[in-house]
């Protein structure tokens, strides 16, 4: 097998190995099933437990198959269940900020709304759940593109269409533009989709730390901005919002 | 719900604030709350449920006392915040459940008998004597029914040894879970205050609507001695302060747990209504002051009482099988692996595909009242799939919700507009839309899922002055999303008549046992 790993080829080894029904082995059983050094298998035990791949039971010091690998072939996260999980974190963000809360999902070439909060005011608002926005000018899609590599390549082969003026078209403004939203872990839309409208979205992740949607805010751009950028307390919010969400995801997700 | 506390304690003042104890069937709360009316902090501690029998449910009510007393110093620990920066103290709570204890010791004499229970199933149709189930319905609004706790008190009176002798000795209390929780927290055996309030008291078959005072010819057929009762308060007035931990908060709210989220709601006016889909779903309806007599399987209740105002009455409803209906398709069927699922299996298809689901689990509830109907799943044919019958399981919540609407409508003319909807299931955006369709109104989610727990903060608030009035606190109220009809009338029309059509299948299944 040319170009193989050999630790990856052991690491496989030694899932397999743990794999074979109910049972747990220690270290010396492995080591010597294998034909490894025990330092080597220790090692990458070790890389494996830190994975969840495998887990050690306290009390023998055995080791078995982690949860992690089970979750492997289940990971899909209903939208559902994001939105239920998100329901109240998602309530109190548009109360603190004042705006109007969406959360979002990558679906076929764009983000699917699939929960909306009003704005807490007294005005006439449509839900607008089961709408789509576009990949490339939203604060929700540059999110997605940014972490997800599916929405990525939705993005730059898709048609980014110039909605108004300030709208980026242009691979190397839109890649610049992802750079910056990863370095600070959020994004923009300052009149790039609508005249007159400002949004700020951050990323939500599972446990794994895999971009599952987005969630943001959306206001006029007098409320929003402040010297022609969104108010730092604005964006402070939303990443709490995504943040407390990625932790709900993270706890009893798979229960 | 510990999250809750890091991630808003952050965006609030420094108050002042107002706490509230959730005592519910199977946990215990505190959740604080600011002057908009924002969760500051929230703890919560399960207690043990006891079956001692079937059918028998029981709660330690001491270990509940222990609990409450934790969550309320846990949740102010949590918001960082001391006793001299709570203003009031209000208190919700599971319904009917009942105790009763030992005057000298505040020791309970038996375990709490739970709402759910079902031991005095006999004894209630033994008490309607010739008439039935409706004896006491003019006074009470309520029927003869092992829910209530008058015949859970008469139950413990008759089967706890010498209890009877002690009682009429007035070495007893009773109370409903509001009561127990108030006179300890208020100082138990060293002058603990012995209150209910109109709500709770409108629960226990014992309290004439009208007067709303104990009935003396209910209490002597029921044979309770008036000696255990708690005086009658409205839902929000300083009852006492605490002693203890809390020492000096004043005690200032308490109402039942559906008539809570009626006020977290602010459904303040006549023909405003609620409804809470959580495993059951609650139906209450504003009909002003003037209690309404039901004719269609309805109870009338309390909704409310503020200080020395005058009462404001409502009419209730309830579906015994809405979220658990969903639950069982998870867990029974398999159908799905989360309750958040039935909503992506429903959407996968357009319509029911001609599959009505009645789940009359364990017979048909308001407005039919028929113990013998049992589950139907009508209208099947090849073409159905499991998406259709996710479909018909997310239609069965709506058309009973519109079968509550049409007997309340009935009952009190009063024509609704909009509904309220807080719990679970509102975070089911079809399921949502299918009851706006179903009930051609609109349907409305308040920003504060946690209605209960704010209701009886508002009351408490009120009573003490933290807020002046229910126009404050309906300013407070703000809509995270409305549903607004979308069907077709014709289609609503042939949709709500299939569905009749299979309710009347559920009907009769069980034969009369011999």
């Amino acid at each position: 097998m040319a170009g193989s790993i050999q630790s990856v080829e052991r690491a496989a080894a030694i899932l397999r190995l743990l794999a074979g029904g109910e049972r747990r082995l220690g270290l010396t059983d492995i080591a010597s099933t294998l034909g490894l050094a025990k330092g080597t298998a220790h090692g990458i035990l070790r890389t494996l437990q830190q994975e969840g791949f495998v887990e050690q039971d306290t009390a023998s010091g055995r080791y078995q198959l982690g949860a992690e690998l089970l979750r492997l072939g289940n990971s899909y996260l209903d939208v559902h269940e994001l939105r239920a999980r998100a329901l109240v974190w998602t309530d109190d963000l548009a109360r603190s900020s004042g705006e109007s809360v969406y959360l979002g999902v990558l679906h076929q070439q764009g983000v699917l709304i699939v929960h909306h909060v009003f704005r807490p005011d007294d005005s006439r608002q449509v839900l607008e759940i089961g709408a789509m926005q576009p990949l490339h000018c939203t604060a929700l899609g540059k999110v997605l593109a940014a972490y997800d590599p599916v929405a990525h390549s939705e993005a730059l082969e898709g048609a980014r269409e110039e909605f108004t003026p300030r709208t980026l078209t242009a691979v190397p403004d839109f890649e610049a533009v992802l750079d910056l939203t990863r370095a600070r872990g959020w994004a923009v839309d300052l009149e790039e989709t609508w005249d007159g409208v400002a949004s700020v979205a951050a990323p939500i992740h599972d446990r794994r730390r895999m971009p599952v949607g987005a969630v943001g805010i959306t206001g006029a751009v007098e409320r929003m901005c402040e010297n022609g950028e969104v108010r730092a307390r604005l964006v402070a919010a939303v990443r709490d919002c995504a943040r407390s969400v990625s932790r709900d995801l993270g706890g009893g997700r798979f229960q | 719900m510990t999250d809750t506390t890091e991630a808003a304690a952050s965006s609030h003042g420094t108050g002042p604030f107002i706490a509230a104890i959730d005592q519910g069937t199977t946990s215990s709360r505190c959740i604080v709350f600011d002057r908009d009316g924002r969760i500051v902090a929230v703890d919560q501690k399960e207690h043990e449920q006891i079956f001692p029998k079937p059918g028998w449910v029981e709660h330690d009510a001491a270990e509940i006392w222990t609990n409450v007393q934790e969550v309320v110093a846990g949740a102010l620990d949590k918001a960082g915040i001391t006793t001299a920066d709570v203003k009031a103290l209000g208190i919700t709570n599971q319904r009917e459940t009942t105790v009763l204890w030992d005057k000298a010791t505040g020791e309970p004499v038996h375990n709490a008998i739970v709402w759910q229970d079902t031991r005095t199933d006999g004894l209630c149709k033994e008490l309607g004597r010739n008439v039935g189930q409706d004896r006491f319905r003019r006074e009470t609004g309520l029927p003869l029914a092992s829910y209530f706790a008058g015949p859970k008190i008469r139950w413990m009176l008759d089967n706890v040894e010498g209890l009877r002798e002690r009682a009429e000795a007035g070495e007893i209390l009773f109370g409903t879970m509001d009561s127990w929780v108030i006179w300890n927290l208020t100082g138990g055996a060293q002058g603990g205050v012995h209150v209910t309030d109109v709500t709770n008291a409108s629960r226990t078959l014992l309290m004439n609507l009208r007067t709303l005072d104990w009935d003396d010819k209910i209490l002597s057929s029921m044979e309770i001695p008036a000696a255990v009762l708690p005086e009658i308060r409205s839902s929000a007035e300083v009852y006492g302060t605490a002693k203890g931990a809390l020492e000096g908060v004043p005690v200032a709210s308490a109402l039942g747990d559906q008539q809570a989220a009626l006020f977290g709601q602010t459904c303040f006016s006549k023909g405003e209504a609620k409804s809470t889909y959580g495993t059951g779903t609650f139906l209450l309806l504003n009909t002003g002051d003037e209690p309404v007599n039901s004719y269609n399987g309805l109870l009338t209740t309390v909704g409310y009482r503020i200080g020395d105002q005058k009462p404001v009455y409502a009419l209730e409803g309830s579906i015994a099988v809405t979220g658990s209906l969903v639950q069982w398709m998870r867990d029974q069927m398999g159908l799905i692996k989360s309750a958040a699922e039935i909503e992506t299996l429903a959407m996968s298809v357009e319509d029911n595909g001609g599959a009505y689901f009645v789940p009359a689990f364990s017979g048909l509830f308001a407005p039919y009242w028929r113990s013998d109907a049992r589950g139907v799943i009508a209208g099947l044919t090849r073409y159905v799939t499991k998406a259709h019958i996710a479909r018909a399981v997310l239609e069965a919540t709506a058309w009973q919700t519109r079968e509550i609407v049409d007997a309340m409508n009935k009952d009190s003319g009063v024509e609704l507009t909009s509904l309220k909807v807080d719990g679970g299931m509102t975070s089911n955006n079809l399921l949502m839309q299918t009851i706006a369709d179903a009930l051609d109104a609109p349907v409305v989610r308040p920003m504060v899922a946690e209605t209960t727990c704010l209701g009886a903060a508002y009351a408490a608030g009120l009573a003490v002055g933290f807020w002046q009035d229910t126009d404050e606190l309906r300013a407070n109220w703000r809509r995270a999303a409305e549903w607004t009809p979308r069907m077709d009338a014709a289609d609503r029309d042939r949709e709500y008549k299939n569905w009749l059509k299979a309710v009347e299948r559920t009907m009769g299944w069980i034969e009369e046992e011999h």
